[in-house]
């Protein structure tokens, strides 16, 4: 299986360096490698799904430098998400090769080496089992990611989105790599087997806990290192967007999973406390900023680190029930956790890819200027429906599963043994409660404002809908959403191998038979989609067919009523800041609000207001500051005159003559 | 599931489609006692929605198959939400299909799709609505959560059936958490049934009005579905009040000589509750759209509060 997988890999490098051949050909890429490179991801997720049901297999690759060769490993963890790394790419390559236009800035053969490479490293950094090689894929993903976020690079800010990606990026990696010489401990052995061996003294575990913490969560955006993620999501080509928001962010939670309950294999649970302190309060800021955002890219930025929030929190339940030893509870919580990563890469992807289509029909970013799209692009309009009331969490599709699961794992907290954790629970099961209500606001408005509603521009009436490679990669990534919402059974049998590994029990809930959902014992929460959506479309059915039946089905065309307001025009709709305003009066104290309003007296009336992010003003700027400071005390040496530097050469020379004499 | 059980349940949600009106009715007329005023008559809901079927739908020009599907999906969200909620009996066919979690997630569900009908036409009023709407949604649903919350940590299970026989058949035991809890459940309740103080069910002054706003642009046959299904949502919302804090009365498992028992039960709690209803909204004073969020907030502290009290007292 692990040859299979790593084939693979080669495959998609491959495809890649055929991009190269003919670099400016946008027919060959478009036409021939990004299906092909959707091929591979099906069958990245055929290879996964068999492996997660078989016994781990290892190969050591003779690559790397010599006495350190590679070591690839395809455990159950590994392939669950090599199995998400899979689906996602087969939907968003087939949308890239009819999204991956003319006029894109760099070439598409190099985008399209690029993105190849990007899909290979990722599933290269999942096989990885040693830091050597979990490292350099790492790093080929974020380079690679890099290059096709600035492949628009003709525009200031995205070369200023880019540099900051690339810089937290590195402080990540930096902290990663710590992580790993704490993991081995002395040892020199930086397998990945070897370190599964070891038992760390408890201070260097939870050393290598907060440095993993830091280096995985700098990559999937929590708080207070997210603020690449709104920057750089934008900036990317959507495809890539929806690559990286859906899988790139995985990758990172994949390597904490790994870190934190393979290799450390030490129960603490207040490492638990940690990680759900920290994932709540990015959840809950992250969904209140994306309440305000204007740029839908931005929104949904915003919105994936809510959803690695959430994850974050599920992650740190599954750490505090493992500490205290209840083992079907942690399996319970870990099931909700890989749950909502593959929900999130799916519905996530969907709605990126529905935003480069309306960028490519409307060349328009902004809220403020779409609007009624779900006439121009029906398509685009449904299946981003789709994704958006799974992103809300709503029953029956899979956004909500997720959160069922989670809040029910919430549900079996308090019998912990620690009285104040227990206090902590409801405090924790509120936060997730509103973080999960607020996404339905948040949905709400990015829908409302793009697809209904009047076109809030004279330019939206030229919209067309997507292409019809762009309507399959869309179609493939809205069934997936639909399906994993339907038959979660399936999907908690295939979490099964991955929760006994790691907590030594399955809750794949045979109890329930196999309609229902019941984590623990029926009698306690039981859920069946399917029973659930067929009596709701029984139900409106019915009424639609009684009321057709007995009544007239007489409707009538006519303007607007609006209270009888004849002279009604789009700007009088909300717009994005308008939506966004009771999330701003609510939580006022989370944004950092500047804005001048128009004296009554104006002729031509300007209202603006911003609201930015505090840790900006409370970290970045501080340390940008002393940044410069130092450079500042640095700069006097620096003359600019090689005469200078000569003498700065002689006196070291002479200084260190003088002490090794 | 046996034929039995789905009878009841059939009848169970039927009672709900049919009796929702009535409430409504119950409700305006014991306003409109409390306020000295004549009454419109019980059964006038029902004259109004016949008088709406009649019509003619009236729709905007650029209004999507999205705001024609809306009420119906409205309408059917609410009569499964009718359908989940134990008013005459626990332990039917769909209890074990959907938990008070998914009951949530059903009333948010209904919410979501009525708010994007709103937005759809693009009238100034609409979106207000939606907003405003989606506004006490966000601080709502999560303290109605923690209220089902407080209930399920109490009968350790989160099925509805479940709690109602554990709190209902149980030997009488008074939990405090259960107080704030019920107290949160009002506030929420009124909020989200567009009660006063929150909204005005019975004013369409522009500035102040939340559901309305919203729905402004229906006629019709999906006015009366709306309409309707704002009706089924006061007695699904009634239905679990009962269910929570006065669960007495209620059958077990879907016995008929039970169910029986259980309808005039059912119904006098409804009358009185009802008519509570209409006490409360005579007190209070409609409040400004900008302290609703002070209310709702108070709603989820409470909330919140019955959790921790639960925890700390009774844990």
């Amino acid at each position: 299986m692990i040859d299979a997988a790593l084939l693979a890999a080669l495959a998609w490098i491959a495809l890649g360096c055929c991009g190269l051949v003919a670099p400016r050909s946008h027919a060959f890429a478009g036409r021939v490698l990004y299906p092909a490179g959707a091929a591979v991801g099906v069958l990245v997720a055929g290879i996964a799904g068999f492996a997660l049901f078989d016994e781990p297999s290892a190969r050591v690759l003779p690559l790397g430098l010599p006495d350190l060769p590679f070591h690839a490993r395809l455990d159950a963890l590994s392939a669950f998400f090599l199995a998400l790394l899979g689906g996602v790419a087969a939907g968003v390559s087939v949308f890239a090769s009819g999204y991956l236009r003319a006029d894109q800035g760099s070439p598409p053969g190099l985008v399209c080496l690029c993105y190849h490479v990007f899909l290979a490293s990722m599933a290269l950094v999942l096989v990885a089992d040693d830091a050597y090689f979990f490292m350099v894929a790492w790093e080929t993903m974020a380079l690679s990611s890099f290059f096709l976020v600035t492949s628009d690079h003709r525009h200031a800010e995205i070369r200023r989105a880019g540099y900051l990606y690339i810089l937290i990026a590195h402080i990540g990696a930096i902290s990663i790599l710590l992580c790993f010489g704490a993991l081995q401990s002395g040892t020199g052995d930086y397998t990945f087997e070897g370190m599964r061996a070891l038992q760390l003294p408890a201070g260097w575990a939870t050393l290598a806990f907060v440095l993993a913490l830091a280096g995985f969560g700098a990559k999937a955006g929590i708080v207070p290192l997210h603020v690449w993620l709104p920057e750089a999501h934008p900036a990317a080509p959507s495809p890539v967007s929806a690559l990286m928001s859906a899988v790139m962010l995985k990758t990172a939670v994949y390597g904490m999973l790994r870190v934190t309950l393979d290799l450390l294999a030490f129960p603490v649970w207040w490492w638990g406390v940690i990680a759900l302190a920290v994932g709540l309060a990015s959840a809950l800021f992250g969904i209140i900023f994306a309440a305000v955002q204007t740029d839908m890219k931005r929104l949904l930025a915003y919105s994936s680190i809510e959803n690695i929030g959430l994850i974050l929190a599920g992650f740190g339940l599954t750490l505090l029930f493992r500490g205290f030893g209840m083992g079907t509870l942690a399996a319970l919580a870990l099931t909700a956790t890989l749950y909502h990563c593959l929900n999130h890469a799916f519905f996530k992807s969907l709605l990126f890819l529905a935003t480069g289509s309306v960028l490519h029909a409307t060349s328009e970013r902004s809220l403020g200027r779409l609007g009624g799209l779900i006439h121009r692009m029906p398509w685009v309009a449904w299946s981003a429906l789709i994704g958006t009331v799974a992103i809300a969490g709503l029953p029956p599709l899979n956004g909500f599963v997720s959160e069922w699961l989670l809040l029910q794992a919430f549900l079996f907290t308090p019998n912990l043994p620690q009285g104040y954790v227990n206090m902590l629970v409801p405090v924790a099961a509120a936060a997730v409660a509103l973080t999960a209500a607020l996404s339905g606001y948040v949905m709400v408005k990015f829908y409302g404002i793009v697809f209904l509603g009047q076109p809030r521009d004279a330019a939206l009436a030229q919209a067309h809908d997507a292409g019809p490679w762009e309507k399959t990669g869309l179609a493939w990534l809205g069934a997936v959403c639909v399906a994993l919402g339907l038959f979660p059974h399936v999907v908690i049998r295939a979490l099964e191998p991955i929760t006994r590994q790691f907590t030594g029990y399955g809750i794949s809930g045979e109890a329930g038979g196999w309609l229902f959902v019941a984590p623990i014992e029926p009698e306690r929460a039981s859920y069946s989609p399917l029973l659930f959506l067929g009596v709701a479309t029984l139900l409106i059915l019915v009424a639609w067919l009684a009321v057709r039946a007995f009544y007239h089905g007489r409707a009538r065309r006519a303007n607007a009523w609006d209270c009888g307001f004849p002279w009604q025009s789009a700007r009088m709709q909300d717009t994005a800041e308008g939506f966004g305003q009771p999330v701003k009066v609510v939580f006022q104290p989370a944004f950092r609000i500047e804005g001048e309003a128009p004296s009554p007296r104006d002729r031509r009336p300007r209202y603006r207001e911003t609201a930015e992010d505090r840790f900006w003003y409370w970290l970045y700027l501080p340390v940008a500051r002393l940044a410069e400071r130092m450079t500042a005390l640095v700069t006097v040496l620096q003359r600019g005159r090689i005469s200078v530097y000569l003498m700065y050469s002689f006196a070291t020379l002479l200084v260190l003559l003088f002490f090794v004499r | 599931m046996n034929l039995a059980g789905a009878a009841a349940q059939f009848t169970e949600l039927m009672l709900a489609v049919l009796l929702a009106p009535l409430l409504t009715g119950w409700v305006n007329q014991c306003r409109a006692w409390l306020q000295n005023k004549s009454a419109p008559g019980l059964l006038q809901p029902y004259r109004v929605l016949a008088k709406l079927f009649q019509k003619e739908v009236v729709l905007a020009h650029n209004a999507s198959p999205l705001f024609r599907a809306a009420p119906y999906l409205v309408f059917g969200c609410l009569a499964l939400a009718a359908a989940i909620v134990p008013s005459l009996s626990t332990g039917l066919p769909l209890n074990a299909a959907a938990d008070a979690i998914a009951l949530v997630g059903l009333l948010a569900l209904a919410r979501f799709f009525i708010a994007l009908a709103g937005m759809d036409v693009g009238t100034a009023f609409g979106t207000l609505g939606a907003r405003r709407e989606m506004m006490v949604g966000f601080l709502a649903e999560p303290a109605l959560l923690m209220v089902l919350f407080t209930a399920s940590l109490i009968s350790h299970s989160s099925s509805l059936s479940t709690i109602v026989e554990a709190l209902g058949h149980r030997e009488f035991v008074i939990y405090p958490s259960m107080a704030f809890a019920g107290v949160a459940f009002t506030m929420v309740s009124l909020a989200e049934n567009a009660r006063i103080p929150v909204d005005n069910p019975a004013t369409h002054l522009e500035l102040t009005m939340i559901h309305e706003a919203m729905v402004l642009e229906y006629s019709g046959r999906h006015l009366a579905m709306v309409e309707w299904a704002a009706s089924l949502k006061l007695f699904v919302y009634s239905c679990m009040g009962l269910a929570l804090f006065f669960p007495f009365g209620i059958a077990q498992g879907g016995d008929w000589p039970g169910i029986v028992l259980a309808l005039p039960v059912l119904l006098a709690k409804l009358a009185a509750g009802g008519a509570a209803l209409a006490l409360i909204e005579m007190v209070s004073a409609k409040m400004r759209i900008f302290r609703a969020p002070e209310f709702l907030g108070t709603a989820f502290l409470l909330a919140v509060l019955a959790m921790l009290v639960h925890v700390l007292l009774e844990g």
